[in-house]
């Protein structure tokens, strides 16, 4: 499934990376702890977090997930926003509670591998 | 490019940095890419320079992050001035950390960077002496 389809499903608000909406994600991981996000989530995987701060893009970037899904109506900083444009890492928002977009996404098929 | 020539990328890091966190590790990604290095071997090693890079940033007062690229492996070298680790095996423990209260509320000190380090290089040495600082040498092969 990409990116794409889940934000309509979803109705996800694209923040950034609007060139990579089409990729494809390989699965799902939600933490809060970023270390933990770089050593248990799988490349190609969409993050859910409540972080927003510009440290998440970078470990998006180095992890390489396809998207991140800022969840509970968290607004990411300014400069969060602008590195993800810099980089051209997909951020997307919602007011859904992080729960909410993890029984979303498994029930679209998006498991946890 | 011979096994013994290869790419030097060199960095300094600052304490509490975390407007520049990250960078350090981006550029090296890139170049990475850049060499046509496998894209699940240049994940390991993006992780691994983050990591560290981090840990100099939340804990040390500076340091330096060296890549040495070549065409069998990456070697990654982090310097750094700070308090060091009094106990290595205890940091080299999940979930221990010694990050304060608002290090992490951003996410970080989870106790797992060292881990992560140890798990994605194939040789991971580390020194460290309290109050002086701490070195770091990890290997990663191509």
């Amino acid at each position: 499934m990409t990116i794409q389809e889940i934000v309509k499903a979803l109705s996800l608000k694209v923040i950034a990376g609007q060139s990579n909406l089409d990729k494809v994600v390989s699965g799902g991981y939600a933490s809060d702890l970023l270390s933990n996000v770089m050593g248990q989530a799988n490349a190609g995987n969409i993050w859910v977090t409540m972080q927003g701060h510009q440290n998440i893009v970078a470990v998006a970037l180095l992890a390489g997930l396809t998207a991140i899904v800022i969840a509970g109506g968290v607004e990411p900083d300014p400069e969060a926003v602008r590195k993800a444009e810099t980089e051209e890492i997909v951020m997307l928002t919602t007011t859904l509670s992080a729960y909410e977009v993890v029984g979303r996404l498994y029930q679209l098929g998006i498991t946890g591998e | 490019m011979s096994a013994e020539s290869g790419i030097e990328l060199e960095f300094v890091l600052e304490s509490a940095d975390f407007n520049g966190a990250g960078e350090a590790s981006s550029k090296i990604k890139r170049t990475l890419q850049q060499l046509g290095v496998r894209p699940d071997i240049i994940r390991r090693i993006a992780i691994s320079a983050y990591e560290a890079e981090m840990n100099v940033i939340i804990h040390a007062s500076r340091g330096v992050i060296k890549a040495g690229i070549h065409s069998d492996r990456t070697e990654l070298v982090v310097e750094d001035e700070g308090p060091g680790i009094a106990d290595i095996g205890l940091a080299m423990q999940e979930g221990f950390s010694t990050a304060p209260d608002h290090i992490r509320e951003m996410g970080f000190g989870a106790g797992m960077g060292l881990p992560n380090m140890a798990r994605c290089t194939d040789k991971f040495d580390i020194k460290s002496e309290k109050n002086v600082g701490t070195k770091l040498r990890m290997v990663i092969y191509h």
